[in-house]
């Protein structure tokens, strides 16, 4: 088959074919974790460690693993991988990987992955698998930061607080208070609150998608200029 | 003389939404009567501001969706939404939550899924259950209490200003306490249903004038009835309901409300009459009011009685929202002269 262009995939995995916004797949840790930017963060990191691993894995043995047992092959890479990543982030982010909990190992169950892993990369060279695992979970960490900064300021009144889970004591101080007096917004911290986010988020995308749309089809077809003779008597 | 050629139909009816919507808040008016005289200019003042509130980010949305905004705003239901949600919330709310909760409700309840006759849920309350899941503080706290209770005159107009406006620190620890519902769910286990009627907030054996504004509210659905604005179907059910399982399942005051308190106190008659009745939410057919009806009833006790807020008319009326439209599509009634019609829900169905 014809390989789309790195382009064409950077494209896709971040605005057009956004896991999140698009394909909305990874619901469940997306609305489960993005309390804040930290924690969105912390997932959005993993999930690339784990995407473009098992992108590049699935790629490599594409070509001698059978169709009938691909999926169970997929799984166990995905597995090991998220395995790979949770140790890792016990060893080095223990605070974060302790408020991130079971979502770390439920990394496995993201639709997201196991998608990638059997729409692209099982039919593409490592390379662009590579840069599709990438460029998709990119697009996932953005939007996951996106709504975790939108629930930690409506929620909070604050942004990028408790950043040194995850960069260490330099960002113990990043946090930045909007609001002084702020009465939490309970509504913005709980999962409520981030079907909402999101959905505002998506509506967003569409409005943006649909200037574009509409601006390209302007340029399309431009308006002709000079006068033009119509008929208006009936023959 | 000159003779005017009219096509039929000569009489008009009542029946436009801005009409009844109009006599549903006219029939609001005994009870924030009450209220007002009960627990002082709060309740006032909360309605004004939810109203104001209802009326200019209805008029906004519409703006932005290039709605005619004047003609939308006549058919008087965002000011239904502001005057019920002024009346559900607590008094001496500060003022941004009656603000935050009414933008709330007409913004992301009702506009965004598509203005008035759209929403599948309950703007209101949606709105009251939004401020009452994330601000839990102010939303227990700034209850007033009646003047029978406090034995003081009620917070004369300027001060009720200044604490639902400036939020006045300890002022208004004067003029608010526990609701009855609250008060008897906390102490029914320590204490016997004699010891717990005792404290001042039940005012001897009534509940603390709450018994008034039930009264009143029910008086207001009583003319609702009459009017024809409402069937008895949905307060009727909820009423019965919320009565059984407190008579069956809380017979025993020593350990669960009693029934009166039940029914003339809280939320109840507001919710029965003018809550769980909103025509667009609720279920439309004759037998799925009844249900719809009767499952607030039940919701409301069960919620009241083992859930972890004193009160659940809110709670309630969402989650049967919910169900509303599977019930209507299992109770449509045979309509005059046509086969029985068709129940249920079969896949490929619109």
């Amino acid at each position: 088959m014809a390989t789309k262009s790195y382009s064409d995939i950077s494209l896709d995995g971040l605005w057009k074919n956004n896991p999140a916004l698009v394909q909305l797949l990874g619901l469940c840790p997306l609305l489960a974790v993005t309390g804040s930017v930290v924690n969105a963060l912390g997932l959005g990191l993993a999930t690339l460690m784990v995407l473009v691993g098992s992108n590049a894995a699935v790629s490599l043995i594409r070509n001698h693993v059978s169709d009938a047992v691909r999926l169970p092959a997929f799984v166990m890479i995905i597995a090991s991988f998220v395995t790979v990543t949770e140790l890792t982030m016990q060893a080095f982010t223990y605070e974060l990987y302790e408020v991130l909990g079971i979502f770390i190992p439920l990394i496995v169950t993201n639709c997201a992955i196991l998608g990638r892993a059997d729409a692209f990369a099982c039919k593409n060279p490592i390379l662009p698998s590579v840069v599709d695992g990438v460029m998709m979970a990119i697009g996932f960490a953005v939007v996951l930061v996106m709504l975790g900064a939108l629930r930690e300021v409506t929620g909070q009144g604050v942004i990028f607080g408790n950043m040194d889970l995850l960069f260490g004591p330099v960002a113990a101080d990043w946090k930045i208070v909007l609001f002084n007096d702020y009465p939490d917004f309970l509504f913005a911290i709980l999962p409520p609150g981030a079907f909402v986010g999101m959905g505002l988020i998506i509506a967003f995308k569409n409005i943006i998608d649909d200037r574009l749309d509409k601006a390209a089809a302007a340029k399309a077809a431009p308006v002709e200029k000079g006068s033009k003779r119509v008929r208006v008597t009936v023959e | 003389m000159a003779l005017l050629t009219l096509s039929s139909p000569h009489t008009r009816g009542t029946n436009r939404t801005s009409r009844i919507m109009a006599t549903v808040a006219l029939a609001t008016l005994p009870g924030l009567a009450v209220m007002t005289w009960l627990f002082g200019y709060g309740t006032l003042i909360n309605t004004a501001l939810a109203i104001v509130t209802a009326l200019l980010s209805e008029a906004i949305v519409l703006k932005m969706r290039r709605y005619p905004v004047s003609f939308f705003l006549k058919d008087n239901t965002a000011l239904v939404t502001g005057l019920l949600l002024g009346l559900a919330l607590p008094p001496l709310a500060p003022w941004w939550i009656t603000v935050f909760a009414t933008a709330f409700s007409i913004v992301f309840a009702k506009q965004i899924y598509g203005g008035i006759g759209n929403n599948p849920f309950n703007p209101a309350m949606v709105g009251y259950a939004l401020v009452l899941i994330s601000f839990p503080v102010q939303m227990t706290t700034n209850w007033a209490i009646s003047f029978q209770v406090s034995g003081q005159d009620v917070a004369s107009f300027s001060d009720t200003l200044s604490m639902i406006f400036a939020s006045a620190p300890g002022m208004a620890d004067a003029y608010t306490g526990a609701t009855p519902l609250d008060q008897y769910k906390h102490l029914i286990g320590q204490q016997t249903s004699e010891q717990v009627l005792q404290a001042s907030t039940f005012n001897g054996w009534l509940n603390g004038g709450w018994e008034w504004v039930n009264l009143a509210f029910l008086a207001g659905g009583l003319f609702l009835l009459a009017r024809k604005i409402i069937t008895w179907h949905i307060p009727i059910s909820m009423l019965v309901a919320l009565a059984v399982c407190s008579l069956v399942l809380g017979w025993d005051a020593d350990a669960y409300t009693p029934v009166t308190l039940h029914m003339l106190s809280g939320a109840t008659m507001l919710g029965a009459f003018f809550i769980a009745t909103d025509p667009v939410s609720a279920s439309t057919t004759p037998t799925g009011k009844i249900i719809y009806g009767a499952g607030i009833g039940i919701l409301v006790y069960l919620i009241r009685t083992w859930g972890a807020y004193p009160d659940a008319v809110a709670f309630a009326v969402l989650l049967m929202n919910f169900t509303a439209p599977f019930i209507d599509a299992y109770t449509q009634p045979r309509s005059y002269g046509h086969k029985k019609a068709k129940r249920g829900l079969k896949s490929g169905d619109q």
